[in-house]
């Protein structure tokens, strides 16, 4: 029955992009978070998203998956600071390379895209009860 | 006279199972819509319904031997027809072909479409059940 398959493909929507805000979250809240040095410094992680799919014959995916979960390579921003308690020997302290617009931008993204899911899920469910009711 | 419960439905039947498939292909394309790469797919629901009709004429390719490649589609009882790519207006740089506002205007119309279904067979179903009361 195909419009139980809509449940499992909404359900992997919704479970993919709660996991891409969790991801930008942890980003926002560790914006400011500054270290000593280069390899401790927390950097922004995103979310990998690939298609499920359920058999090889069957072309039709079977809804969203995150694969991995990858650190942003991109540079550190570093800042001069030498009273900072978290300073270097020249003085400068390493902050996370978390770009915050970015990370709003994902972030509604990702909340319209789950709602889209609930929706889809709404939909379908009215579609099963109408054809349970059928004759009545 | 005899009675055949499928001709008296006509096409809702098919045209529900159709319907439900398609729920299922645009809930994917819903699902992806963040995918990089993912193309949406679809079916031509009227070459389809025609094919449901006419189960003779023009189809999919038939596989008939285990070496043969298969072209992707759906196949339920007398029912067959192959996924088509969609042609998206505004290609989007990471390869992601679904138009989100199409797609969900689609799975909408469809649901309505399947539920105007349900509502003809209802009516069918009620007709019948007047005539065999006879009251």
């Amino acid at each position: 029955m195909s419009l139980f398959n809509v449940f499992d493909i909404a359900g992997s929507g919704m479970s993919a992009q709660m996991l891409r805000l969790n991801t930008t979250a942890s980003n926002l809240a560790n914006a400011d978070s500054v270290s000593k040095n280069e390899n401790d410094t927390y950097r922004s992680k995103q979310a990998v998203f690939a298609t499920l799919k359920n058999d090889f014959e069957n072309e039709s995916g079977a809804g969203v998956k995150v694969t991995a979960i990858v650190e942003s390579s991109a540079p550190l921003k570093q800042k001069y600071l030498p009273d900072h308690p978290m300073a270097n020997e020249e003085g400068y302290v390493f902050m996370p390379n978390v770009n915050p617009v970015e990370e709003m931008a994902n972030m509604i993204s990702a909340s319209r895209a789950y709602q889209s899911n609930v929706e889809m899920m709404n939909t379908s469910k009215q579609m099963l009860l109408g054809t349970l009711r059928l004759g009545e | 006279m005899r009675f055949d419960l499928d001709k008296a439905f006509g096409i809702h039947p098919s045209g529900m199972l159709l319907r439900s498939k398609r729920a299922e292909l645009l809930a994917n394309n819903i699902a992806n819509a963040d995918t990089p790469n993912f193309k949406a797919r679809d079916i031509d629901f009227k070459k389809a319904m025609q094919q449901a009709l006419e189960p003779n004429g023009v189809g999919q390719l038939k596989t008939t031997h285990s070496k043969h490649i298969k072209t992707g589609g759906i196949e339920m009882g007398n029912l067959s027809t192959e996924l088509l790519y969609r042609n998206p207006l505004q290609p989007s740089i990471d390869g992601n072909t679904v138009d989100s506002h199409l797609e969900k205007s689609e799975f909408t119309q469809n649901a309505i479409q399947y539920q105007a279904s349900v509502n003809f067979v209802t009516g069918k179903i009620k007709s019948l059940l007047t005539a065999i009361k006879g009251e």
